[in-house]
Protein backbone atom coordinates (compact mmCIF):
# COMPACT_ATOMS: atom_id res chain seq x y z
CA UNK A 1 0.00 0.00 0.00
CA UNK A 2 2.89 2.32 0.65
CA UNK A 3 2.80 3.41 -2.72
CA UNK A 4 3.62 7.43 -1.72
CA UNK A 5 7.08 7.65 0.07
CA UNK A 6 9.98 9.99 -0.53
CA UNK A 7 12.02 6.77 -2.34
CA UNK A 8 8.48 6.74 -4.69
CA UNK A 9 8.25 10.32 -4.98
CA UNK A 10 12.45 10.38 -5.86
CA UNK A 11 11.95 7.65 -7.94
CA UNK A 12 9.56 9.04 -10.60
CA UNK A 13 10.79 12.59 -10.48
CA UNK A 14 13.74 10.80 -11.94
CA UNK A 15 12.01 8.90 -14.63
CA UNK A 16 9.58 11.81 -15.55
CA UNK A 17 6.96 10.90 -13.61
CA UNK A 18 5.65 8.50 -15.87
CA UNK A 19 5.20 5.73 -14.00
CA UNK A 20 2.29 6.46 -11.50
CA UNK A 21 -0.94 4.58 -11.80
CA UNK A 22 -4.67 6.50 -11.28
CA UNK A 23 -5.43 6.90 -7.50
CA UNK A 24 -8.16 4.63 -8.99
CA UNK A 25 -9.56 2.38 -11.45
CA UNK A 26 -13.10 3.52 -13.56
CA UNK A 27 -14.57 0.37 -13.44
CA UNK A 28 -17.51 -0.74 -15.48
CA UNK A 29 -20.53 -1.64 -12.88
CA UNK A 30 -20.84 -5.53 -12.42
CA UNK A 31 -24.37 -7.38 -12.08
CA UNK A 32 -24.02 -7.45 -8.16
CA UNK A 33 -22.31 -6.80 -5.43
CA UNK A 34 -22.30 -7.97 -1.55
CA UNK A 35 -22.43 -3.84 -0.74
CA UNK A 36 -23.41 -0.80 -2.82
CA UNK A 37 -23.06 2.65 -1.16
CA UNK A 38 -25.09 5.44 -3.13
CA UNK A 39 -23.19 8.51 -3.03
CA UNK A 40 -19.06 9.03 -3.80
CA UNK A 41 -18.68 11.84 -1.22
CA UNK A 42 -16.39 11.62 1.47
CA UNK A 43 -18.87 9.42 3.83
CA UNK A 44 -19.50 7.07 0.83
CA UNK A 45 -16.26 6.51 0.27
CA UNK A 46 -14.56 6.55 3.91
CA UNK A 47 -17.93 3.51 4.23
CA UNK A 48 -16.32 1.43 1.30
CA UNK A 49 -12.79 2.27 2.69
CA UNK A 50 -13.92 0.99 5.87
CA UNK A 51 -15.83 -1.97 4.78
CA UNK A 52 -13.16 -3.67 3.11
CA UNK A 53 -10.29 -2.62 5.89
CA UNK A 54 -12.39 -3.42 9.07
CA UNK A 55 -14.86 -5.73 7.91
CA UNK A 56 -13.41 -7.61 5.05
CA UNK A 57 -15.88 -6.60 2.61
CA UNK A 58 -14.53 -5.74 -0.67
CA UNK A 59 -16.87 -6.76 -3.08
CA UNK A 60 -18.41 -3.35 -2.62
CA UNK A 61 -19.42 -0.54 -5.26
CA UNK A 62 -19.87 2.52 -4.88
CA UNK A 63 -21.86 4.79 -7.16
CA UNK A 64 -21.49 8.59 -7.68
CA UNK A 65 -24.08 10.25 -9.89
CA UNK A 66 -21.55 12.84 -10.92
CA UNK A 67 -17.93 12.79 -10.63
CA UNK A 68 -16.21 11.87 -7.21
CA UNK A 69 -15.87 14.43 -4.62
CA UNK A 70 -17.90 16.73 -6.32
CA UNK A 71 -20.78 17.62 -3.74
CA UNK A 72 -20.00 18.64 -0.05
CA UNK A 73 -16.72 16.79 0.29
CA UNK A 74 -15.42 19.69 -2.04
CA UNK A 75 -17.59 22.30 -1.07
CA UNK A 76 -16.76 23.13 3.23
CA UNK A 77 -14.72 25.01 5.18
CA UNK A 78 -12.58 21.83 6.03
CA UNK A 79 -12.89 22.08 9.90
CA UNK A 80 -12.48 19.53 12.39
CA UNK A 81 -13.51 19.41 15.78
CA UNK A 82 -15.19 17.61 18.43
CA UNK A 83 -16.49 20.44 20.42
CA UNK A 84 -20.02 19.02 21.65
CA UNK A 85 -21.68 19.28 25.05
CA UNK A 86 -23.98 16.35 24.55
CA UNK A 87 -22.67 12.77 25.54
CA UNK A 88 -23.73 10.71 21.92
CA UNK A 89 -22.54 13.75 19.87
CA UNK A 90 -19.24 13.86 21.73
CA UNK A 91 -18.16 10.12 21.90
CA UNK A 92 -18.95 10.11 18.12
CA UNK A 93 -16.71 13.40 17.11
CA UNK A 94 -13.98 12.33 19.44
CA UNK A 95 -13.89 8.65 17.68
CA UNK A 96 -13.96 11.05 14.29
CA UNK A 97 -10.84 12.98 15.66
CA UNK A 98 -9.33 10.15 16.76
CA UNK A 99 -9.56 8.98 13.23
CA UNK A 100 -8.11 11.87 12.01
CA UNK A 101 -5.33 12.45 14.09
CA UNK A 102 -4.03 8.66 12.29
CA UNK A 103 -5.72 9.63 8.86
CA UNK A 104 -2.97 10.38 6.73
CA UNK A 105 -0.93 7.10 8.30
CA UNK A 106 -3.33 4.66 7.56
CA UNK A 107 -4.28 6.12 4.09
CA UNK A 108 -0.58 6.78 3.05
CA UNK A 109 -1.81 10.05 1.52
CA UNK A 110 -1.58 13.38 3.01
CA UNK A 111 -4.62 14.76 4.42
CA UNK A 112 -3.13 17.83 5.45
CA UNK A 113 -4.60 17.42 8.98
CA UNK A 114 -3.06 20.25 10.91
CA UNK A 115 -4.43 20.71 14.86
CA UNK A 116 -4.55 24.25 14.85
CA UNK A 117 -7.28 24.31 17.19
CA UNK A 118 -10.39 25.88 17.38
CA UNK A 119 -11.58 29.09 19.00
CA UNK A 120 -15.52 29.88 19.84
CA UNK A 121 -16.00 33.41 21.31
CA UNK A 122 -17.76 34.78 23.65
CA UNK A 123 -19.17 38.21 23.70
CA UNK A 124 -21.26 38.27 27.07
CA UNK A 125 -20.62 36.27 30.53
CA UNK A 126 -23.90 34.35 30.12
CA UNK A 127 -22.17 32.96 27.00
CA UNK A 128 -19.21 32.33 28.50
CA UNK A 129 -20.89 30.36 31.19
CA UNK A 130 -22.27 28.24 28.63
CA UNK A 131 -19.33 27.60 27.02
CA UNK A 132 -17.53 26.85 30.26
CA UNK A 133 -20.47 24.53 31.14
CA UNK A 134 -19.59 22.64 27.25
CA UNK A 135 -16.06 22.70 28.36
CA UNK A 136 -16.51 20.67 31.04
CA UNK A 137 -19.07 18.45 29.66
CA UNK A 138 -16.20 17.65 26.66
CA UNK A 139 -13.25 16.96 29.24
CA UNK A 140 -15.70 14.69 31.31
CA UNK A 141 -15.83 12.44 28.35
CA UNK A 142 -11.88 12.82 27.81
CA UNK A 143 -12.15 15.80 25.37
CA UNK A 144 -9.65 18.73 25.50
CA UNK A 145 -11.00 22.02 26.27
CA UNK A 146 -9.61 25.09 27.74
CA UNK A 147 -11.29 28.42 28.43
CA UNK A 148 -9.57 31.59 27.49
CA UNK A 149 -9.16 34.80 28.29
CA UNK A 150 -9.36 37.66 26.50
CA UNK A 151 -5.96 38.83 26.63
CA UNK A 152 -4.70 35.14 25.70
CA UNK A 153 -7.36 35.28 22.37
CA UNK A 154 -5.65 38.91 21.59
CA UNK A 155 -2.22 37.22 21.75
CA UNK A 156 -3.25 34.14 19.93
CA UNK A 157 -5.40 36.19 17.08
CA UNK A 158 -3.79 39.68 17.19
CA UNK A 159 -5.96 40.82 13.89
CA UNK A 160 -9.18 40.24 16.38
CA UNK A 161 -11.04 43.28 17.43
CA UNK A 162 -10.74 42.72 21.29
CA UNK A 163 -11.34 46.63 22.22
CA UNK A 164 -14.60 47.24 24.59
CA UNK A 165 -15.68 49.55 21.65
CA UNK A 166 -16.32 46.70 19.16
CA UNK A 167 -19.55 45.65 18.09
CA UNK A 168 -19.97 42.53 19.87
CA UNK A 169 -16.94 43.06 22.79
CA UNK A 170 -14.99 39.98 23.41
CA UNK A 171 -15.47 38.22 27.06
CA UNK A 172 -13.18 35.01 26.30
CA UNK A 173 -14.00 31.63 24.50
CA UNK A 174 -13.58 28.14 24.30
CA UNK A 175 -10.54 26.76 23.01
CA UNK A 176 -10.29 22.81 21.62
CA UNK A 177 -6.30 22.63 20.65
CA UNK A 178 -6.65 19.25 19.23
CA UNK A 179 -9.41 20.92 16.68
CA UNK A 180 -7.96 21.94 13.36
CA UNK A 181 -8.32 21.56 9.19
CA UNK A 182 -7.44 18.95 6.71
CA UNK A 183 -7.48 19.48 3.03
CA UNK A 184 -10.64 17.98 1.92
CA UNK A 185 -10.20 16.90 -1.42
CA UNK A 186 -7.27 15.02 0.29
CA UNK A 187 -10.05 13.14 2.24
CA UNK A 188 -11.81 12.25 -0.52
CA UNK A 189 -8.79 11.06 -3.00
CA UNK A 190 -7.11 9.32 -0.02
CA UNK A 191 -10.18 7.10 1.03
CA UNK A 192 -11.33 6.60 -2.56
CA UNK A 193 -7.18 5.03 -3.49
CA UNK A 194 -7.42 3.01 -0.50
CA UNK A 195 -11.42 1.70 -0.90
CA UNK A 196 -10.07 1.33 -4.73
CA UNK A 197 -6.75 -0.94 -3.77
CA UNK A 198 -8.89 -3.26 -1.52
CA UNK A 199 -10.99 -4.24 -4.62
CA UNK A 200 -14.20 -1.99 -4.05
CA UNK A 201 -15.66 -0.99 -7.32
CA UNK A 202 -16.03 3.38 -7.57
CA UNK A 203 -18.15 3.74 -10.29
CA UNK A 204 -18.59 7.83 -11.59
CA UNK A 205 -21.40 9.24 -14.03
CA UNK A 206 -23.76 6.50 -12.34
CA UNK A 207 -27.14 8.15 -11.38
CA UNK A 208 -29.24 5.67 -8.96
CA UNK A 209 -32.72 6.12 -10.96
CA UNK A 210 -34.84 3.34 -8.31
CA UNK A 211 -34.37 0.67 -6.37
CA UNK A 212 -35.04 -3.27 -7.11
CA UNK A 213 -37.36 -4.63 -4.73
CA UNK A 214 -38.34 -8.13 -3.42
CA UNK A 215 -41.54 -7.26 -1.29
CA UNK A 216 -40.33 -5.20 1.16
CA UNK A 217 -36.40 -5.82 0.70
CA UNK A 218 -34.21 -3.87 -1.11
CA UNK A 219 -32.74 -6.16 -3.49
CA UNK A 220 -30.44 -3.69 -5.73
CA UNK A 221 -31.00 -0.91 -7.47
CA UNK A 222 -31.34 0.96 -11.45
CA UNK A 223 -29.25 2.76 -12.64
CA UNK A 224 -28.49 5.14 -15.50
CA UNK A 225 -25.49 2.58 -16.00
CA UNK A 226 -28.10 -0.30 -15.78
CA UNK A 227 -29.23 -2.81 -12.80
CA UNK A 228 -26.52 -3.87 -10.38
CA UNK A 229 -28.19 -5.97 -7.18
CA UNK A 230 -26.92 -6.32 -4.17
CA UNK A 231 -27.42 -7.94 -0.82
CA UNK A 232 -27.15 -4.78 1.43
CA UNK A 233 -27.55 -1.10 -0.21
CA UNK A 234 -26.18 1.56 1.65
CA UNK A 235 -27.27 5.10 0.85
CA UNK A 236 -24.72 8.25 2.31
CA UNK A 237 -26.30 11.16 0.00
CA UNK A 238 -26.41 14.00 2.22
CA UNK A 239 -28.66 16.52 0.52
CA UNK A 240 -30.07 14.41 -2.15
CA UNK A 241 -31.15 11.84 0.58
CA UNK A 242 -35.11 13.05 0.25
CA UNK A 243 -34.82 12.36 -3.01
CA UNK A 244 -33.21 8.79 -2.75
CA UNK A 245 -35.82 7.76 -0.26
CA UNK A 246 -39.07 8.83 -2.30
CA UNK A 247 -37.03 6.56 -4.97
CA UNK A 248 -37.41 4.22 -1.90
CA UNK A 249 -41.34 4.54 -2.08
CA UNK A 250 -40.25 6.99 1.55
CA UNK A 251 -41.92 10.64 1.17
CA UNK A 252 -40.96 12.07 4.01
CA UNK A 253 -38.12 12.46 6.25
CA UNK A 254 -36.84 14.14 9.30
CA UNK A 255 -34.88 16.40 7.01
CA UNK A 256 -34.82 19.48 4.84
CA UNK A 257 -31.98 20.11 1.98
CA UNK A 258 -31.13 23.84 2.70
CA UNK A 259 -27.99 25.76 1.14
CA UNK A 260 -24.76 26.98 2.84
CA UNK A 261 -21.91 29.67 1.13
CA UNK A 262 -18.42 29.40 1.69
CA UNK A 263 -16.38 32.00 0.91
CA UNK A 264 -12.28 32.42 0.16
CA UNK A 265 -10.32 35.70 -0.10
CA UNK A 266 -7.26 36.58 -2.18
CA UNK A 267 -4.08 35.11 -0.32
CA UNK A 268 -2.97 36.63 2.77
CA UNK A 269 0.24 36.55 4.79
CA UNK A 270 -0.09 34.36 7.97
CA UNK A 271 -2.75 35.87 9.42
CA UNK A 272 -5.13 33.46 11.67
CA UNK A 273 -3.25 29.97 13.07
CA UNK A 274 -6.53 28.78 14.13
CA UNK A 275 -10.61 28.11 13.53
CA UNK A 276 -12.14 31.02 14.99
CA UNK A 277 -15.95 31.34 15.37
CA UNK A 278 -18.10 34.28 16.31
CA UNK A 279 -20.46 33.77 19.08
CA UNK A 280 -23.01 36.50 17.93
CA UNK A 281 -23.84 35.34 14.75
CA UNK A 282 -23.07 32.33 12.96
CA UNK A 283 -19.35 33.08 11.67
CA UNK A 284 -16.31 30.89 11.08
CA UNK A 285 -13.34 31.26 9.66
CA UNK A 286 -9.50 29.47 9.11
CA UNK A 287 -7.08 30.05 6.48
CA UNK A 288 -5.81 28.05 3.81
CA UNK A 289 -2.05 26.70 3.46
CA UNK A 290 -2.58 28.68 0.06
CA UNK A 291 -3.07 31.65 2.32
CA UNK A 292 -6.76 32.52 1.47
CA UNK A 293 -8.88 32.97 4.41
CA UNK A 294 -11.84 30.54 4.48
CA UNK A 295 -15.20 31.05 5.92
CA UNK A 296 -18.67 31.04 6.02
CA UNK A 297 -22.03 31.83 7.97
CA UNK A 298 -25.24 30.71 8.16
CA UNK A 299 -27.87 29.00 5.82
CA UNK A 300 -29.75 30.78 3.56
CA UNK A 301 -32.58 30.10 5.34
CA UNK A 302 -35.20 28.41 3.26
CA UNK A 303 -35.14 25.00 1.21
CA UNK A 304 -32.71 24.86 -1.49
CA UNK A 305 -31.20 22.21 -4.09
CA UNK A 306 -29.27 25.06 -5.84
CA UNK A 307 -26.05 24.80 -4.87
CA UNK A 308 -25.31 28.58 -5.29
CA UNK A 309 -26.46 30.98 -2.39
CA UNK A 310 -27.39 34.49 -2.37
CA UNK A 311 -26.35 38.09 -2.10
CA UNK A 312 -28.12 38.79 0.79
CA UNK A 313 -26.06 35.93 2.94
CA UNK A 314 -22.96 37.14 1.30
CA UNK A 315 -23.93 40.79 2.93
CA UNK A 316 -24.52 38.85 5.99
CA UNK A 317 -21.03 36.91 6.10
CA UNK A 318 -19.33 39.75 5.21
CA UNK A 319 -20.70 42.18 8.00
CA UNK A 320 -19.94 39.56 10.42
CA UNK A 321 -16.14 39.34 9.62
CA UNK A 322 -16.17 42.80 9.55
CA UNK A 323 -17.44 42.99 12.95
CA UNK A 324 -14.38 40.80 14.11
CA UNK A 325 -11.62 41.81 11.73
CA UNK A 326 -12.23 45.28 10.92
CA UNK A 327 -8.86 45.15 9.44
CA UNK A 328 -10.12 43.23 6.60
CA UNK A 329 -12.26 45.59 4.78
CA UNK A 330 -10.56 45.92 2.11
CA UNK A 331 -9.39 42.23 1.15
CA UNK A 332 -11.38 41.11 -1.65
CA UNK A 333 -13.26 37.62 -1.84
CA UNK A 334 -12.30 35.40 -4.52
CA UNK A 335 -14.79 32.85 -4.69
CA UNK A 336 -18.12 31.82 -3.48
CA UNK A 337 -19.87 28.24 -3.60
CA UNK A 338 -23.01 26.51 -1.94
CA UNK A 339 -23.73 22.68 -1.20
CA UNK A 340 -26.83 21.36 -0.31
CA UNK A 341 -26.90 20.65 3.13
CA UNK A 342 -29.04 17.24 4.67
CA UNK A 343 -30.71 19.44 7.57
CA UNK A 344 -31.99 17.09 10.32
CA UNK A 345 -34.77 18.36 12.92
CA UNK A 346 -32.60 17.85 15.78
CA UNK A 347 -28.75 19.06 14.09
CA UNK A 348 -27.75 15.55 14.99
CA UNK A 349 -27.21 13.04 12.19
CA UNK A 350 -29.09 9.43 11.32
CA UNK A 351 -26.18 6.33 10.75
CA UNK A 352 -28.89 3.00 10.89
CA UNK A 353 -30.11 -0.08 9.70
CA UNK A 354 -33.53 0.19 7.35
CA UNK A 355 -35.42 1.80 7.13
CA UNK A 356 -36.37 -0.46 4.73
CA UNK A 357 -34.92 -4.25 4.58
CA UNK A 358 -31.80 -4.58 2.92
CA UNK A 359 -30.92 -0.87 3.36
CA UNK A 360 -28.61 1.15 5.28
CA UNK A 361 -29.26 4.94 5.93
CA UNK A 362 -26.62 7.42 6.68
CA UNK A 363 -27.38 11.08 6.29
CA UNK A 364 -28.53 14.62 8.57
CA UNK A 365 -25.15 16.02 8.93
CA UNK A 366 -26.19 19.69 8.58
CA UNK A 367 -23.53 21.86 8.45
CA UNK A 368 -20.93 19.04 9.92
CA UNK A 369 -20.47 16.41 7.77
CA UNK A 370 -16.89 16.72 6.51
CA UNK A 371 -15.48 16.26 10.40
CA UNK A 372 -17.61 13.63 10.24
CA UNK A 373 -16.00 11.80 7.72
CA UNK A 374 -13.77 9.01 9.15
CA UNK A 375 -16.24 7.97 11.86
CA UNK A 376 -19.47 8.21 10.02
CA UNK A 377 -17.82 5.77 7.51
CA UNK A 378 -16.40 3.64 10.05
CA UNK A 379 -19.58 3.61 11.90
CA UNK A 380 -21.73 3.13 8.58
CA UNK A 381 -19.48 0.08 7.70
CA UNK A 382 -19.69 -1.36 11.07
CA UNK A 383 -23.49 -1.20 11.08
CA UNK A 384 -24.20 -2.74 7.37
CA UNK A 385 -21.17 -5.52 7.84
CA UNK A 386 -23.19 -6.37 11.74
CA UNK A 387 -26.24 -5.43 10.44
CA UNK A 388 -26.82 -3.50 13.88
CA UNK A 389 -24.90 0.25 15.33
CA UNK A 390 -21.66 0.48 16.77
CA UNK A 391 -21.85 2.12 20.43
CA UNK A 392 -21.09 4.90 18.95
CA UNK A 393 -23.60 5.44 16.44
CA UNK A 394 -26.68 3.77 18.26
CA UNK A 395 -28.04 7.04 19.53
CA UNK A 396 -28.53 7.92 15.64
CA UNK A 397 -31.57 6.12 14.82
CA UNK A 398 -34.04 7.40 12.53
CA UNK A 399 -37.07 6.70 14.62
CA UNK A 400 -35.69 8.49 17.76
CA UNK A 401 -37.99 11.52 16.43
CA UNK A 402 -41.13 10.11 16.23
CA UNK A 403 -39.61 8.42 20.56
CA UNK A 404 -38.79 11.40 21.40
CA UNK A 405 -35.16 10.94 21.72
CA UNK A 406 -33.80 13.72 19.87
CA UNK A 407 -29.80 14.61 20.08
CA UNK A 408 -30.51 18.20 20.58
CA UNK A 409 -27.02 20.05 21.02
CA UNK A 410 -28.75 23.08 21.32
CA UNK A 411 -31.38 22.52 22.90
CA UNK A 412 -33.22 24.68 20.51
CA UNK A 413 -36.34 22.14 19.31
CA UNK A 414 -37.18 20.95 16.26
CA UNK A 415 -35.91 23.12 13.55
CA UNK A 416 -33.71 22.50 10.45
CA UNK A 417 -31.27 25.04 11.17
CA UNK A 418 -28.95 23.59 13.64
CA UNK A 419 -25.46 23.82 13.52
CA UNK B 1 -35.30 36.72 -5.11
CA UNK B 2 -38.03 39.19 -5.49
CA UNK B 3 -41.54 37.77 -3.75
CA UNK B 4 -44.47 39.52 -4.76
CA UNK B 5 -46.53 40.48 -2.05
CA UNK B 6 -50.20 40.52 -3.01
CA UNK B 7 -50.66 43.70 -0.72
CA UNK B 8 -46.88 45.35 -1.67
CA UNK B 9 -45.87 44.12 -5.07
CA UNK B 10 -42.49 42.57 -5.77
CA UNK B 11 -39.93 43.21 -3.15
CA UNK B 12 -36.69 41.86 -1.89
CA UNK B 13 -36.48 38.10 -0.26
CA UNK B 14 -34.59 40.41 2.57
CA UNK B 15 -37.67 42.02 3.35
CA UNK B 16 -39.80 38.42 4.06
CA UNK B 17 -39.03 35.83 6.90
CA UNK B 18 -39.62 32.09 5.83
CA UNK B 19 -41.68 29.88 7.76
CA UNK B 20 -41.16 26.76 6.42
CA UNK B 21 -43.01 24.17 4.97
CA UNK B 22 -46.48 24.82 4.02
CA UNK B 23 -47.60 21.36 3.55
CA UNK B 24 -47.54 20.47 7.25
CA UNK B 25 -50.70 19.98 9.44
CA UNK B 26 -50.91 21.25 12.26
CA UNK B 27 -53.50 18.87 14.25
CA UNK B 28 -56.43 20.84 16.78
CA UNK B 29 -54.01 22.08 20.03
CA UNK B 30 -56.09 19.53 22.09
CA UNK B 31 -55.60 16.44 20.02
CA UNK B 32 -53.67 13.46 21.35
CA UNK B 33 -52.73 11.83 18.25
CA UNK B 34 -49.02 11.27 18.50
CA UNK B 35 -48.31 10.35 15.32
CA UNK B 36 -50.00 13.25 13.45
CA UNK B 37 -48.21 15.50 15.97
CA UNK B 38 -44.86 13.85 15.18
CA UNK B 39 -45.51 14.14 11.33
CA UNK B 40 -46.68 17.55 11.76
CA UNK B 41 -42.98 18.72 13.89
CA UNK B 42 -40.66 16.14 11.97
CA UNK B 43 -41.66 15.38 8.38
CA UNK B 44 -40.92 16.98 5.24
CA UNK B 45 -41.53 16.37 1.73
CA UNK B 46 -38.67 18.49 1.01
CA UNK B 47 -38.65 18.04 -2.74
CA UNK B 48 -36.39 19.33 -5.62
CA UNK B 49 -38.62 21.23 -7.57
CA UNK B 50 -42.13 22.94 -6.71
CA UNK B 51 -42.61 23.84 -3.21
CA UNK B 52 -45.48 24.67 -0.93
CA UNK B 53 -44.05 27.35 1.69
CA UNK B 54 -44.99 29.83 4.20
CA UNK B 55 -42.97 33.14 4.41
CA UNK B 56 -44.10 36.52 6.11
CA UNK B 57 -43.56 39.94 4.71
CA UNK B 58 -42.41 40.47 8.51
CA UNK B 59 -40.33 43.46 6.42
CA UNK B 60 -43.60 45.02 4.81
CA UNK B 61 -47.54 44.64 5.44
CA UNK B 62 -46.79 41.75 7.84
CA UNK B 63 -49.12 39.24 5.72
CA UNK B 64 -48.54 35.68 6.15
CA UNK B 65 -48.23 34.34 2.23
CA UNK B 66 -48.40 30.99 0.86
CA UNK B 67 -45.62 30.97 -1.93
CA UNK B 68 -44.69 28.37 -4.64
CA UNK B 69 -41.64 28.07 -5.40
CA UNK B 70 -39.05 25.88 -7.06
CA UNK B 71 -36.18 24.90 -5.40
CA UNK B 72 -33.81 23.95 -7.74
CA UNK B 73 -34.39 27.42 -9.53
CA UNK B 74 -35.94 29.58 -7.43
CA UNK B 75 -38.58 30.81 -9.74
CA UNK B 76 -41.68 31.39 -7.69
CA UNK B 77 -44.62 30.49 -9.62
CA UNK B 78 -47.77 31.86 -6.94
CA UNK B 79 -47.90 33.99 -3.91
CA UNK B 80 -51.65 34.27 -2.08
CA UNK B 81 -52.52 34.96 1.59
CA UNK B 82 -51.69 32.38 3.87
CA UNK B 83 -55.27 33.10 5.57
CA UNK B 84 -57.47 30.83 3.34
CA UNK B 85 -55.44 27.77 5.21
CA UNK B 86 -56.63 29.13 8.16
CA UNK B 87 -59.78 26.91 7.55
CA UNK B 88 -57.28 23.69 8.06
CA UNK B 89 -57.95 23.02 11.73
CA UNK B 90 -61.75 23.73 11.19
CA UNK B 91 -61.95 21.37 8.43
CA UNK B 92 -60.51 18.38 10.53
CA UNK B 93 -63.27 19.28 13.45
CA UNK B 94 -66.19 18.94 10.96
CA UNK B 95 -64.62 16.01 9.41
CA UNK B 96 -64.11 14.36 13.68
CA UNK B 97 -60.44 14.11 13.28
CA UNK B 98 -58.16 14.95 16.19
Amino acid sequence: MAEYSAFSLLKNALTGNKDWKPAWRKPAPKASYDVIVIGGGGHGLSTAYYLAKEHGITNVAVLEKGWLGSGNVGRNTTAVRSNYLLPANTRFYEHSMKLWENLSHDLNYNVMFSQRGCLNLAHTPAQLDDFARRGNAMRHLGVDAELMTTAEIARLVPALDVSATARFPIVGGLMQRRAGTARHDAVAWGYARGADRRGVDIIENCEVTGFLRDGDRIIGVTTSRGEIRARKVAVAVAGSTGQVMRLAGIDTMPIESHVLQAFVTESLKPFIDTVLTFGMGHFYMSQSDKGGLVYGGDLEGYNSYAQRGSLPVVDEVMSEMLALFPGLARVRMLRSWGGVCDMSMDGSPIITTGPLPGMYLNCGWCYGGFKATPASGWCFAWTIAKDEPHAFNAPFTLDRFHRGLVIDDKGQGATPRLH
Amino acid sequence: MLITCPYCGPRDVIEFTYQGDGNRERPQPASQNLDAWNAYVYDRLNPAGDHNEIWQHSGGCRAHLRVVRNTLTHEISSVAFARGDHKVAARHKAEGKT
